[in-house]
């Protein structure tokens, strides 16, 4: 309230420099009809399918009842994110969602990379195409194939108890996939197979801007191959893995939903369950629609902020970043 | 073995071999562990259901027989799952990539008065989403469940795309577009005729991975269509057999009560089902993707640093 003089002056600044500006715009956009015509109709998609859910946020702070309209909704303001924290299956789903995507995170980087080195320093160079091929491979097959082929490989039967079993490493067959403590394990490595061809490209890509006059240099002076991969193929490296390990501590929130909800089962949901399914079975199975949106928006902000404080880091620490 | 630069070279002594060699071992590994499951998926498919069951196909099926496909196909869930996947992965890409590659044109023009709002107003949506619960009560406000549509629409533009998209027209050289301009063409002609021709590796690329995506999903049925059997897709069908078999797995009669009811004569066995079902839906992309390898590894690149 007492604000309101403020306002007053920047609008009429404003209206003062819109008048100059105004009319070009307007002709400019009129000039332009044609690429108007190309991109609004998207622009008006994207508000459509895009910027409506986010104003339904505001569920979130409602009691919401479907059987109502939007409008006459009733507000209750924090209440659901209070009921949020104090329900423990929420945090257990918290924790599972941070061990799974920090296994998928350090899992996922650390195959990615030595493989994309590995790669590298193989000499036949169809010999190394096939195998980049082939790696590919299951980063194109949907989950529910993957999730097929992982619980028939960890199924008593399966190959994985088969070969345990014929190297003496175990006795019995393991029911892998009814055991919640193997659960992690079994989603950190199905996660690697599925997509660890895949995320050596962005690395391979950036160990071919490395000047190979420094690797010939390096041979002269005597240095092996693993001086050679120590000290000019990971440095050169340093970058890329700098921007991607922002945007994936962006998604630390989002340890993946589809393997989770595959693979999981009545004996594994103390430790499969994560936010992504605590959202579902909320939202869809209980039809509590609040306390669901509010699970939603948590997850969002704190990716934000994980986002947001990573690129700061990678800035003060003199590194590229995402902005 | 073609052998590189180094072996010639005198500094080619024998810890390098042995590097080589365990380097060279090492990928064969990573290549069995990687097609391994498709082949015995393969072989279980073309295998007798009943021998499969005594275990010991691996590689290759012991009693040839086609009798799980033609079980699987004359299945009506099937035939609707097939034709619906394969009409959800043409429409689909061709709408997206279409709609998706006209946007990255207007906002590839350097002089379009939109250009930061629409790149700006696309981009805040990759990190913004409303969310399961808001998007699924705006699909039901819209109208669009029980319908093929929902799997379309929702899907018209993807921003990474776009950006993949946007990255290659800017990369173009800048007579081309200015020429075809001096000729009198306009910004819808120079998309069509100039701009579409010229970026057929971008657009090669973004197709791949909307109709991976398309082929791939299941979760829109789920959330959607689930109550129409004529719209289901085969992913979202073998995603029913395998949550069906992972509950059987704890209990056996469960297993039982599955494969008698989908067969009532056990000609055909719940893991041949599975196998068989495995190969449909991953057969297709197995015969595309390698030969758009050169396309996806220059999108990815493009789109990794510049996203």
């Amino acid at each position: 309230m007492e604000n309101q003089t403020q306002p007053a002056i920047s609008t009429a600044q404003g209206r003062a420099l819109r008048r100059s500006r105004l009319p070009f715009f307007f002709k400019k956009l009129l000039q332009q009809k044609v690429l108007v015509a190309m991109s609004v109709p998207f622009l008006l998609w994207l508000v459509l399918f895009k910027y409506v859910p986010l104003w339904g946020w505001t569920i979130a702070f409602q009691k919401f009842r479907p059987a109502k309209g939007l409008f006459d909704q009733e507000w209750v303001g924090w209440k659901n994110f209070a009921f949020l924290f104090q329900d423990d299956t929420f945090y257990q789903v918290l924790r599972n969602t941070i061990v799974m995507s920090t296994i998928n995170l350090v899992f996922g980087f650390v195959t990615a990379i030595t493989l994309a080195i590995l790669l590298n320093e193989l000499r036949h160079i169809l010999f190394k195409r096939v195998v980049q091929t082939i790696s590919y491979l299951p980063h194109f097959i949907s989950w529910v194939v993957a999730a097929s082929i992982v619980s028939s490989a960890l199924s008593p039967e399966g190959i994985i108890n088969i070969l345990l079993v014929k190297l003496h490493i175990i006795e019995q067959p393991i029911l892998w996939l009814g055991k919640g403590e193997y659960f992690w394990g079994i989603i950190g490595s199905a996660e690697v197979w599925k997509n660890v061809g895949w995320n050596t490209i962005i690395y391979l890509a950036a160990i071919t801007t490395i000047d190979p006059a420094q690797y010939e240099a390096a041979e002269i002076d005597g240095a092996n191959r693993f001086q050679r991969i120590g000290y000019i193929t990971l440095p050169g490296l340093k970058s890329v893995i700098v921007i991607l390990l922002i945007m994936n501590l962006g998604h630390i929130l989002e340890s993946g939903f589809e393997p989770q909800y595959l693979l999981g089962n009545g004996m594994t949901v103390e430790y499969s369950d994560n936010l992504d399914i605590f959202v579902l079975k909320y939202g869809m199975d209980m039809s509590n629609y609040s306390l669901a949106t509010a699970a939603g928006i948590f997850k969002t902000a704190v990716s934000f902020i994980f986002l947001l404080s990573a690129n700061g880091i990678a800035k003060r620490l003199g590194e590229s970043r995402l902005f | 073995m073609r052998e590189g630069r180094l072996a010639r070279s005198k500094f080619y002594n024998w810890p390098d071999k042995l590097f080589d060699l365990c380097n060279i071992l090492f990928m064969i590994g990573l290549v069995i562990v990687t097609l391994y499951p498709f082949i015995n998926m393969f072989a279980l498919s073309f295998n007798n259901a009943n021998d499969s069951i005594r275990g010991g196909v691996y590689l290759w099926p012991r009693l040839w027989t086609l009798d799980n496909y033609k079980y699987i196909f004359n299945e009506a869930s099937i035939y609707y799952a097939t034709t619906i996947s394969a009409l959800r992965t043409i429409i689909g890409t061709l709408v997206s990539v279409f709609c998706t590659a006209m946007l990255a044109y207007t906002v590839s023009r350097q002089n379009f008065v939109l250009r930061k709002f629409v790149t700006v107003a696309f981009i805040f949506t990759m990190y913004f989403s409303g969310g399961l619960i808001p998007g699924y009560l705006l699909i039901k406000e819209l109208h669009l469940i029980n319908s093929f549509w929902v799997y379309i629409i929702p899907g018209i533009i993807g921003v990474f795309n776009m950006i993949v998209i946007r990255s290659f027209i800017e990369g173009l050289p800048d007579g081309i577009l200015e020429s075809a301009k001096i000729d009198g063409a306009g910004e819808f002609t120079t998309f069509m005729r100039v701009v579409l021709p010229l970026t057929v590796p971008a657009l090669a690329t973004v197709s791949l991975f909307v109709a991976v995506g398309q082929w791939n999903s299941w979760f829109d049925v789920f959330l959607y269509n689930s109550s129409r059997i004529e719209l289901s897709t085969l992913q979202y069908e073998l995603m029913k057999i395998l949550q069906t078999s992972n509950t059987a797995a704890t209990s056996s009669t469960a297993a039982d009560q599955f494969a008698s009811g989908q067969s009532g004569v056990t000609s055909v066995t719940p893991t041949s089902i599975r196998a068989t079902m495995t190969i449909i839906a991953s057969v297709p992309i197995i015969m595309v993707y390698p030969f758009l390898q050169k396309y996806f590894v220059k999108g990815m690149t493009v789109g990794g640093v510049k996203g």
